[in-house]
């Protein structure tokens, strides 16, 4: 242990600049934070937020700057230092040692031994874990396998992994982008929890809500700068946004009357390899934007594979515009109009090291084709139309699309699918971790698609999206719908009813 | 040409120029002949590796179906007297159906193409030593197939044919891989294999076409090596040839990993290790020693290749960081 343990922290970051070939990520950011203050960090993607974390974690070194820590110049950490400071980093994906116990998991590397042989000395260890999941109030206990915990649980285990070291700041990386409203309202409570113990908590979201709730004050970056402070009586849901963008993004709903028009997909009893003894039946007419509701793990993202013929159907059947599908695969899905923009979109979505043309004509290579060769023009023309329909930010179509923003390589997954011009558009939880301006733009582009026709399927977890895009939403819970709700039935209180039946 | 391309072209010519130097003999036209051709006979399989490995995939049987094809073309001539073209049609027919059963377990059984193409690797082998009772197939003295003989072994304007029919199916593979929907799904397949279903491409499909190009190849090359050595010793005729092929594919810049690589980068490797294989005998280095000269020459090219790579980035990096200095001061 070292010599400041349980001191509250300080800590300043003054001038950082990070340059990445192509891209400056930081341009001479300062971030001071005090053991027991909560600050929210927040800017749009491709804000430079995630390289200031990554500074911060010692797993990059900043090309400038100076980072002072109880005031003490530190320079090139490295991650086992900066843990040795206090400093915890919990990340977006977690990676826990699965087959491993809760006990194993939080004292990973920092076990205890007895005896000459080293033998683990079990009883110690849960001795030493227990007493922090009573602090952090968990619904399970030192000896439950990891491999059962849900998502949230998952958090904890890791923010009990920093609390068994010698916890004095804690970053979260957008931790409730996949937690359910009442594990959210848990994890709120633990910072709060730990704040009073003196711990500095930085938290990084896109959810200002949490921010309004939790923060004591907040930072805020825009294109690699600092773009100003709040503090707590200031933190006000439109200022913020105001401050990222750096302009008035306007209405951020904009309700546009869509008269539905003839049903484009039908499903009848269609069941799922999640759900196999559960029907699902539904409709999506053209020009309506339909949302999909419920609880993480309600089989919605199951139903949109299923749907788009990349999981098997356990039975039932699918119709596009009044033909049913006779084989459920991807390339058939395609013909018939039916696109899916996936909620992994750097996994599914896109080819990381390919330029964003090769992405964008993925689907459309063939189409574009002649006898069988690439039409490389075609290609160019059709990326450039994309880019500038979409409003993709980025100087070189060659370019890797790993290169962009998270906001703008969601627009490169859409713009591959636009190029089809599909008649059903699924949309799987399309706002994930994408920024406030790029946001609002896919809200408009769904709205747009929709009057021109298109049928539109959004599944998505954030209660003011589905209250604030959709004609109807279908609410599914284990599996099944388990209710209809039309535009003056929506309420989140609705909703929620039916998600938890 | 990609930068990686440029530099091995620069090391081929750099090492022949070497050789050249301490010793005349390789640049005489006997020896330019005897390499060119092994270079047209390596290169045939080298590339169809190539389009196995870009999928992400690997093929170990290849060597394998050397012998295999080998065997039962040579059978088929020389003890049933069966006419070549015919005898040529049934080996590239039973080519296509091994890379398709390879294809095959891979997609629909879901097995891992290392353990499918090594178990093809021994079965391969076992039968055709099984079918000649391990003896050689060869062609008894005085017989002669002139027309096959000509196509296959014989040489145009001083060019062996091999080096030729090497050149077209390079060509062709070239347009397919750089330049076709199918190479491109064959890039995408490799790189992120979910994503390209996500895509809506067939993967199985363009899998098994991968395997079934790949056997195929390796069957047009196995006629030409009959044909090259006149008689097939079934337990060692073409052994670790798979080995040359992933070599010459890995020097030519393609990643393990699927996703990377080009036709002229493999083709080049091929030139490459013939030219060290030639180095080794011209030199008086004890041929005992010809693996470990292509194994640290192979490990060197790969090592220098990740090297240039950071150095490129970090320049990169320093002209972006110096490019914002400037706009600083303005």
């Amino acid at each position: 242990m070292n010599a400041q343990s349980g001191n509250p922290i300080s800590l300043d970051l003054a001038g950082i600049t990070k340059v990445y070939p192509g891209a400056i990520a930081l341009n001479n950011v300062s971030l001071s934070i005090r053991g027991g203050e909560v600050v929210g960090l927040i800017g749009e993607n491709g804000a430079g937020k995630s390289t200031l974390m990554k500074i911060l974690s010692g797993a990059i070194a900043p090309d400038e700057g100076r980072m002072v820590i109880d005031g003490q110049e530190v320079e090139d950490v490295t991650p086992a230092q900066v843990n040795e400071l206090g400093i915890a980093l919990v990340h977006q994906e977690l990676n826990p040692f699965s087959n491993r116990d809760v006990t194993a998991n939080v004292l990973l590397g920092r076990e205890i031994r007895r005896g000459r042989l080293g033998m683990l000395d079990h009883s110690a260890m849960e001795a030493k874990v227990e007493p922090i999941l009573k602090l952090l109030g968990t619904r399970f206990g030192p000896r439950d396998a990891v491999s059962e915990l849900s998502l949230a649980d998952q958090q904890l285990l890791e923010i009990a992994r920093a609390l068994s070291i010698n916890l004095r700041l804690l970053i979260l990386d957008e931790p409730t982008s996949s937690l359910t409203m009442s594990e959210t309202r848990r994890l709120l409570d633990v910072i709060r929890m730990l704040s009073a113990e003196g711990v500095a908590v930085l938290l990084i979201t896109h959810r200002l809500g949490e921010i309004e709730e939790v923060a004591s004050r907040v930072v805020v970056l825009r294109d690699g700068r600092n773009a100003g402070e709040l503090e707590r009586e200031a933190i006000e849901k439109d200022t913020m946004v105001r401050m990222m963008v750096g302009r008035d993004v306007g209405q951020f709903y904009r309700k546009t009357d869509h008269r539905p028009g003839e049903p484009v997909l039908e499903i009848k009893s269609l069941r799922t390899m999640a759900y196999p003894h559960q029907k699902v039946d539904l409709c999506v007419r053209s020009g309506e934007i339909l949302c999909l509701a419920g609880l993480v793990g309600a089989g919605r993202s199951e139903l949109a594979r299923a749907i788009f013929g990349i999981d098997e159907v356990e039975g039932g059947s699918i119709f596009m515009e009044g033909a049913e599908l006779s084989r459920h695969t991807v390339m058939d899905a395609v013909a018939a109009g039916i696109c899916l923009i996936p909620e992994d979109r750097k996994a599914e979505g896109l080819f990381l090291d390919f330029s964003i043309t090769e992405n964008i004509a993925m689907p459309s290579h063939a189409a574009l084709a002649r006898k069988g060769f690439v039409d490389h023009e075609a290609e160019t023309v059709l990326a450039d139309k994309s880019r500038e329909k979409l409003r993709i930010k980025a100087a070189h179509l060659d370019r890797a699309v790993a290169e962009l923003s998270g906001g703008n390589q969601q627009k490169v997954v859409i713009a591959k699918w636009l190029a089809m011009n599909p008649r059903l558009i699924i949309l799987d939880e399309p706002t994930r971790g994408i920024d406030v301006g790029a946001k609002a733009e896919v809200y408009h582009l769904m709205q747009e698609l929709a009057a021109q026709g298109a049928a539109i399927l959004v599944i998505s977890s954030d209660m003011e999206e589905v209250i604030g895009v959709s004609d109807r939403v279908a609410v599914m819970c284990r599996g099944r719908i388990s209710g209809i709700l039309v535009r003056d039935a929506l309420s989140e209180e609705n909703i929620l009813r039916l998600a938890v039946e | 040409m990609q930068k990686k391309d440029i530099g091995l072209a620069t090391l081929v010519i750099t090492v022949g120029a070497i050789v050249a130097l301490v010793n005349p003999r390789f640049l005489s036209p006997i020896n330019l002949a005897n390499t060119a051709n092994l270079i047209g006979l390596f290169g045939l399989f080298s590339i169809a590796e190539a389009f196995v490995i870009v999928t992400g995939g690997i093929e170990l049987s290849i060597g394998s179906v050397i012998a295999l094809v080998g065997v039962i073309f040579v059978d088929l001539v020389a003890t049933f007297g069966v006419p070549w073209p015919i005898a040529l049609a049934i080996v590239i027919v039973l080519s296509i159906f091994i890379g398709f059963l390879h294809g095959w377990l891979i997609t629909r059984m879901k097995l891992q193409p290392f353990v499918v193409t090594l178990c093809g690797l021994l079965i391969y082998r076992g039968v055709a030593r099984f079918y000649t009772q391990d003896g050689t197939a060869g062609f008894t003295f005085g017989s002669n197939f002139p027309m096959l003989e000509f196509l296959v072994s014989g040489r145009s304007a001083g060019v062996p044919h091999s080096v030729i029919a090497f050149a077209i199916v390079a060509v062709f593979a070239w347009f397919l891989l750089h330049r076709t929907v199918f190479g491109r799904h064959l890039f995408a397949v490799g790189k992120n294999a979910e994503a390209a279903r996500y895509s809506g491409i067939n993967t199985d499909r363009v899998v098994i076409q991968a395997y079934v190009l790949c056997i195929f190849l390796t069957g047009i090359s196995a006629v030409f090596f009959a044909m090259y050595t006149r008689s097939v010793q079934p337990s060692s005729h073409g052994n670790f040839y798979e080995l040359y092929g992933i070599a010459a594919a890995v020097l030519g810049g393609f990643s393990l990993r699927g996703g990377e690589g080009s036709i002229v980068g493999v083709v080049l490797g091929v030139i490459l290790l013939q030219e060290l294989q030639n180095l080794v005998n011209l030199l008086g280095i004890p041929s005992s020693l010809n693996f470990a000269v292509m194994g640290s020459v192979i490990l060197a090219g790969v090592i220098a290749d990740t090297q240039f790579a950071r150095y490129r980035e970090i320049r990169r990096q320093q002209i972006a960081k110096s490019a914002l200095e400037e706009s600083a001061k303005q």
